[in-house]
């Protein structure tokens, strides 16, 4: 479904991403761990059109979308849930929600509201509530849930599980084995690595902007040296 | 009491025209990051052709739809041929690029028409009065009010109610967030320079009927009002600039009417004075904005 391939992108003269390469089938997941730095972020925004890669290239179902700016990738079935969640704070939630199906038609849309307010039953009391109000579970889970608007056929998610209380990165552990459970296919940057290669069908390791390491979560939790050194813990 | 009275009322009139201007100023600012120094430009412009229609023998009637689509065309021809050449540039280079569309404006002006006045018949009623107790209303300054009322809330629907408007709201709030929804940078940026003009248009509509005539230049008093009022209010709240468009119009009424005569002529002065005080004292303007970060 993803295919990537050499990608480079740079920050001036920098590379915060070398010649990396990943591939994620339909239906899978699967996790994009690394210490903090190794250029994580950055593949994901190179991917989803934030960023433009000086170099390699970046194909979705058989599409060349090397470079594409982000509004035409989600018209395409990509979606990002982005670093730091970024909701509108001066947006309600359902406001928040409603943007995230910009692209989806307006009867389609109301539905996908609808869905959204069953699924996250929490975000449906503060349906009315500006999201600078709400605290950083509810806030993540308002930013899947507004991914989810667009109805993507790919959603990446970059460290959903930053910052929250542990009881609440239960909670978004649980809704990715939820999504996981409908099919979805999803490509997922932890930090949380542990959790994230139990959950995740395959892994790939990076470590100062390049992709070291790819297996399945037993694989890279079997070699003990690879886990250690770049992973941390 | 009843001066006091009467200074609310012009100046209430007076506001709702820098109220409009600065709103347009406000919306442009969130969406880009652009304090837009061209914003008068749309004034001049449809100014000219305020003076060609109606010296063609045109009503106002017809003159004031005239206006508003000019003020939107030229809102809308100035984003494509200068600004959206900039767009995501620093904020000095937008602003500088502003102040381009403006000399470039009014040199177009001086070197095709003319460098004088060209003047236009203004409405009968502009000049009627009526009374109200001890009070004297202009017929104008009360249509200017209802005008400005009706189309505050006509904004206000569009910002809440519509998918264009969230999605302003949202692209003003975090560009790159909303475009990774899906909102397209394009449409949201041609649709706040649309409105813009529209504002634009209904305020350069009173401030020609007022004015009767234009000139080269003419666009840089309702630009300094209106970029004047936001600052006032708080770059980037569109609330913020409302209000400042009020303060700045009561401010000025007030100041004429209550310095002596022999200060009156510098109520300009006086007014950039309390706005410098303001700065020192709130330099984020009335109405602070959380997200005043590019976008």
């Amino acid at each position: 479904m993803l295919e990537v391939s050499g990608l480079t992108t740079k920050y001036g003269e920098i590379s915060a991403l070398r010649e990396a390469g990943l591939h994620v089938g339909s239906g899978e997941v699967v996790g994009l761990i690394g210490p903090n730095g190794a250029g994580k972020t950055t593949l994901l925004n190179s991917i989803a059109g934030l960023l433009t890669p000086s170099e390699g290239s970046v194909t979705f179902e058989g599409e060349d979308i090397t470079g594409r700016p982000p509004e035409d990738l989600v018209r395409l079935g990509l979606a990002l849930v982005p670093e730091h969640r970024r909701v509108f704070v001066d947006l309600t939630a359902e406001e928040n929600l409603k943007i995230g199906g910009v692209t989806t038609a307006g009867a389609d849309r109301a539905e996908l509201l609808e869905e959204m307010g069953e699924r996250f039953p929490m975000l449906r009391d503060k349906w009315t509530t500006p999201a600078g109000y709400l605290s950083g579970g509810e806030a993540q889970q308002l930013a899947i849930a507004r991914a989810l608007m667009s109805e993507p056929r790919l959603l990446m998610m970059d460290e959903p599980s930053l910052g929250l209380a542990p009881i609440l990165v239960d909670v978004v552990f649980d809704l990715i084995e939820s999504l996981r459970a409908q099919g979805r296919t999803l490509l997922v940057v932890e930090q949380n690595a542990t959790r994230m290669l139990d959950l995740a069908d395959r892994a790939y390791v990076l470590r100062s902007g390049e992709v070291v390491a790819e297996g399945t979560g037993a694989e890279l939790r079997g070699n003990k040296d690879l886990f250690d050194t770049f992973v941390g813990n | 009491m009843a001066e006091l009275l009467q200074n609310l009322i012009d100046g209430l009139g007076r506001g709702s025209i820098y109220a409009l201007l600065a709103l347009g100023v406000a919306v442009i600012f969130g969406v880009m990051h652009l304090l837009n120094f061209a914003h008068g430009e749309l004034i001049t412009v449809s100014g000219y052709a305020a003076f060609w229609a109606i010296n063609a023998g045109w009503s106002w009637y017809l003159t004031v739809p005239l206006i508003v689509v000019v003020s939107v065309a030229t809102s809308l021809v100035i984003e494509r041929i200068a600004f959206s050449r900039v767009r995501g540039a620093d904020d000095f280079t937008l602003l500088l690029t502003s102040f381009g569309v403006h000399f470039v404006v009014s040199a177009v002006f001086l070197l095709y028409v003319s460098a004088s006045f060209k003047t236009f018949a203004r409405p009968g009623w502009v000049t009627d009065t009526y009374s109200v107790g001890s009070l004297r209303v202009e017929v104008f300054d009360t249509v200017v009010i209802a005008v400005t009322v009706v189309a505050l809330i006509a904004t206000t629907l569009l910002l809440q109610r519509t998918m264009f408007g969230l999605a302003l709201r949202a692209a003003a709030a975090d560009f790159d967030t909303a475009r990774l929804m899906g909102v397209r940078s394009d449409s949201v940026i041609r649709g706040a320079f649309a409105l813009s003009g529209v504002l634009a248009g209904i305020a350069g509509v009173f401030w020609l009927m007022r004015a009767g005539s234009t000139f080269p230049t003419a666009g840089i008093n309702p630009m300094l009002k209106g970029v004047l009022a936001a600052l006032i209010g708080g770059l980037g709240s569109l609330r913020g600039a409302v209000l400042g468009g009020f303060a700045l119009g009561l401010a000025e009424v007030l100041l004429r009417s209550r310095l002596p005569d022999s200060v009156a002529s510098l109520t300009e002065g006086v007014v950039f004075l309390l706005i410098a005080l303001l700065f020192i004292f709130r330099p984020q303007g009335l109405v602070a904005v959380a997200h005043a970060e590019r976008v």
